[in-house]
Order: C-alpha cells, then sequence, then structure tokens
C-alpha cells in the first residue's frame, strides 16, 4: 500500500521538479523570463490579498477568475440548455438530423473567435460577445454527443418500450435519457474544455475583467512574473473544471455504479 | 371454432440492398389456451420471425396472427416477450426492471402498493427476492433471464412468447431454468410459444412442438405432439424409452429430413 501511493507520488513529482530545474536554467540566460523563486515571490503577494478593488481595470486575481468563471459558465449553461435538447431530436429523428448535419459540419470547425464580432455588433457590449462566443463553441460537441448517444441505444432496449407500448414521454424519460447520458456528459465535459481555453482568447480581446484580461494587462505591465502565474492558474483550473467533470460523470453513468 | 393463438398463412419478406427475400413462406400454427408450444429448426430458419410476428414486432407481408379473437396489429403488453439476450435496462435494479413492465400494464387502476406487490411476487416466483435491489450487470446470466422471465410474467400476459430464452447459458444453469420454468408453468398455465434449437429442452417443456424446415422461405415442416405426463423429472425422463422415441423424431427431422443448412 505505501509502496504503491509512493509509486504514484514520486513519478509526477519528479516531473515537475524536472520541469522547474529546465526553467531556473532558462531563466538564468535569458533576461525577460523570471525564474521560479522571483515568480512564487510574485505569487505569494498576488495572494495574499486576490480580492482587491482599484477600479474596473485593477482588481484582483480571485475577482478576475471569478468573472472568466461566470462567462464560462452562463455561456456553458445556455449552450447545455439549446445543444442537449436539439442533440436528442436530431438522435431521435433521422430527417431532422440529415436537415442539420450539412449546418453542423460547416460551423463546428470555426474558431469561435470568429464569432466574437458577430456578438460585439449584435449585442453591442464586451460581456454578451464574450458568453455568446462560449455558447457557440461549446453548443456543438453537446449536439453532437447527445446525438450520438440516443442514436445509438440499443435495439433491444427499444424493443422492450415497444412491447411494453410506452408512450413517447416514457421512452424518452425511462430509456434515452438514462442511455445516452454518458454520452451527454462527455459531451459537456469537451464543452467546457474548449470554453475555458476561448475564453482566455475572447477576453484578451474583450477587456473589462477576467483572466484573459488580466493577463494582457500584465503583458502591457511587461510583468512577466504575473504572465507564467496567469498561465498555472488556467492550467489549474482548466484541470480542476475536467477533473470535476470526470467525478459527475462517473456519479452519473449507470455503467459504474 | 378457432384456436385461441392462431397464426394463419403467414409470409415474411425482409427487403435487404434492393433485393426482396422471403424468410418465412405460409406458415400455420395453432396453439390453445394454457399450451406449451415450441418452434424448433435450424438456425436462420426464421423461427425467431414467426414469433416476431406474434410479438407485432414484424409485419408478414401475406396472412396474419390472431390472438383471443382479435387480430395481431403491433406489439403490445398482452403479448409479452422474453428476450434471448435478456434487454433488461441496465440503469434500472431488477424490481425497476420488472416495475416499469408492472406500472406500464396496471399503473392506471391499481394503487403503488398493488403495483410493488405484484412487482415483489414476480421476483419471488422466479426466486429472486434476495437480488432485487441488483443491478443487472451485478447479478448472473441466468438470473437476468429469470428478471427476464419475471418482467414478462408479471405482465399478465395472454401469451408469453420466449425468444431462445436459456440459448446463451450454459448447460447447469440452463437445466435450473428448464425446471424453474416447468415449476411456474405448473402453477400458472400460461399460454407459451418458445422458439429453440436445443431438442431436450423442447421435449421436455413442450406440449407440442413445431419443426420448421430450413430458410429461405421456411415453412412448418411437421408438428409432433409430446404426451409425456406431467410433472416431468428430466432424470425419470433420462430413462423414459417414450422420450428417446420423441427426441429421436425431433432428430430425423432436423438431421436426416433437413440436413444441414447451406450456410452455418
Amino acid at each position: 500500500m505505501a509502496r504503491s501511493g509512493l509509486a504514484a507520488v514520486l513519478p509526477p513529482l519528479f516531473g515537475i521538479s524536472a520541469l522547474v530545474l529546465i526553467w531556473a536554467l532558462v531563466a538564468r540566460g535569458s533576461d525577460y523570463l523570471p525564474g521560479p523563486g522571483s515568480t512564487l515571490t510574485s505569487a505569494i503577494e498576488l495572494f495574499s490579498d486576490p480580492f482587491y478593488r482599484k477600479g474596473p481595470n485593477d482588481q484582483g486575481i480571485g475577482w478576475n477568475l471569478l468573472a472568466s468563471l461566470s462567462r464560462v459558465a452562463q455561456g456553458f449553461g445556455l449552450a447545455a440548455l439549446v445543444g442537449i435538447p436539439l442533440g436528442f431530436v436530431l438522435g431521435r429523428f433521422t430527417m431532422i438530423s440529415r436537415a442539420f448535419q450539412p449546418i453542423v459540419s460547416l460551423l463546428r470547425p470555426v474558431s469561435p473567435l470568429a464569432w466574437l464580432p458577430i456578438g460585439l455588433a449584435v449585442f453591442q457590449a464586451a460581456n454578451p460577445a464574450a458568453i455568446f462566443t462560449i455558447f457557440i463553441c461549446s453548443i456543438w460537441p453537446m449536439l453532437l454527443n447527445t446525438a450520438l448517444g440516443v442514436a445509438s441505444v440499443p435495439q433491444d432496449y427499444l424493443n422492450v418500450a415497444r412491447v411494453l407500448r410506452l408512450s413517447e414521454w416514457t421512452v424518452f424519460t425511462r430509456i434515452l435519457l438514462p442511455a445516452s447520458i454518458p454520452y451527454v456528459l462527455t459531451g459537456a465535459k469537451l464543452a467546457l474544455g474548449i470554453a475555458w481555453l476561448s475564453i482566455v482568447a475572447s477576453e484578451m480581446l474583450t477587456g473589462g475583467v477576467g483572466i484573459g484580461f488580466w493577463l494582457w494587462d500584465e503583458w502591457n505591465n511587461l510583468n512577466m512574473e504575473h504572465i507564467l502565474i496567469a498561465i498555472v492558474v488556467i492550467g489549474v483550473v482548466g484541470l480542476a473544471i475536467e477533473q470535476g467533470m470526470n467525478l459527475v460523470a462517473k456519479r452519473f453513468d449507470y455503467r459504474s455504479n | 371454432m378457432t384456436a385461441y393463438l392462431e397464426i394463419d398463412n403467414v409470409s415474411v419478406v425482409f427487403k435487404a440492398r434492393g433485393q426482396s427475400f422471403v424468410a418465412v413462406q405460409e406458415v400455420d400454427i395453432k396453439v390453445d389456451q394454457g399450451e406449451f408450444v415450441t418452434i424448433i429448426g435450424h438456425s436462420g430458419c426464421g423461427k425467431s420471425t414467426v414469433l416476431n410476428v406474434i410479438a407485432g414486432l414484424v409485419e408478414p407481408a401475406r396472412g396474419g396472427a390472431v390472438l383471443a379473437g382479435r387480430e395481431i396489429d403491433g406489439p403490445s403488453p398482452e403479448r409479452a416477450v422474453v428476450f434471448q439476450n435478456h434487454s433488461l435496462l441496465p440503469w434500472l435494479t431488477c424490481f425497476g426492471n420488472v416495475h416499469l413492465a408492472v406500472e406500464r400494464v396496471f399503473g392506471a387502476k391499481e394503487s403503488k402498493a398493488q403495483l410493488a406487490e405484484r412487482t415483489n411476487a414476480a421476483l419471488a416466483l422466479v426466486g429472486l427476492t434476495h437480488a432485487k435491489a441488483k443491478r443487472p450487470n451485478e447479478i448472473s446470466g441466468g438470473m437476468k433471464q429469470r428478471v427476464g422471465i419475471a418482467r414478462a410474467l408479471a405482465m399478465e400476459p395472454k401469451v408469453l412468447l420466449m425468444d431462445e430464452p436459456f440459448g446463451a447459458l450454459d448447460a447447469l444453469t440452463r437445466a435450473n431454468l428448464q425446471d424453474a420454468l416447468m415449476d411456474i408453468q405448473a402453477k400458472s398455465r400460461n399460454t407459451v410459444v418458445m422458439i429453440t434449437h436445443d431438442v431436450d429442452e423442447a421435449v421436455l417443456l413442450s406440449d407440442r412442438v413445431v419443426m420448421m424446415t430450413n430458410g429461405p422461405a421456411a415453412t412448418v415442416g411437421e408438428v409432433l405432439s409430446i404426451d409425456l405426463p406431467r410433472p416431468r423429472h428430466r432424470l425419470q425422463l433420462a430413462t423414459d424409452p417414450r422420450y428417446h422415441a420423441l427426441r429421436a423424431d425431433i432428430l430425423r427431422f432436423l438431421h436426416e429430413r433437413q440436413g444441414h443448412p447451406i450456410a452455418v
């Protein structure tokens, strides 16, 4: 037990140490890249007061993070509200699916940032435009995965429904929904990942409050320590979102008990 | 006087890649109320197709089936099916799987307590009271099939349709379930149509065995009455010359007259 615990902890620890070492070596020979020591000092200072407000463009990193998370939550939530029901319809009705397929195929590969100007033009404000961008980029994985989940419900289960002559509503709540939940949650996980990638880029363009804006602002201040901290923070939050979704997926997947 | 269940001149045509394929042709089977009829034949002969016509899952190109004076038109809980691969919903417990069927059939006129009572009774009938809170992936293949039988019986169907229900089980489990099924039949005298490719199973369980010719365009070749007295015990039958004679009749039909199907 202790041995396997050690085996689980040691290699990642070693990997991270190696990265920090290389970073320190590279930083010593560079004029711009700060080393691990000064970054850590800066981080301690930064996180000692994460929730201060000095005007609209100078707020603590905590507020910036929360602002980004709130945009992701809103955009993702709207995308789930539209994408999941639409996915059910597409998965259940082949004809509607065929009608939508070319639209989805065409729009899905478009970078979410390409939608930002449209969002700005429609909403005339930065914040709803960023949420709109998140909405657009997170709707596709949810739509497609839900449709796939519904379309791949085993015929056996549907035969049970036919013999019992269940109503369409009962088929939906008792068979289609539980059978496709693993797919829906996979879609949600992918969508959140993409949303978190996109929000940083959108905020760089829209400004205001947000971790992406903060990172760009620190670049304008030439505060390289803060940029490195922002990168780590974005990574940690992304990882936490993914792990959280894994937990949710495990909880609602009928295949795990 | 027509029979309780009457399959009348049924032909089924499947279309695949633009070609039509006659699966079964002019099948006539009559089943009396409370009778246990087995349909046996080589694999691919269309046994399951005939069962699916009775279930209403497949529509015949010609002919039709009548149950208790009413023409069969689509699936219905009055013709419960025990599927070969059990088809239990993996996100429901054993109780939940049976209860879904009970709720659909009796939900409109009975209280929640009565529905739960019916569900428990069906699980008790197949000897699974202890496993009712378990999910399908936590129980053995034989137990899953028992739940499938409980689900079908709990619907109090006019006819119970069984599509090779024990085909995927090992020999000992299969024997166990055959005995359990005979016990249940002794108490409740359901009308049963069962598909099998197991000669011993057919003789042991049936009142009559319908033997089908090889496909394509399979049809009823012969019907054999199994006049062995009930209750039947597999050990006694093992030394019973009548049992062996009946068994030999079926084997002769399957292997001499129908030979082996072209594609196995």
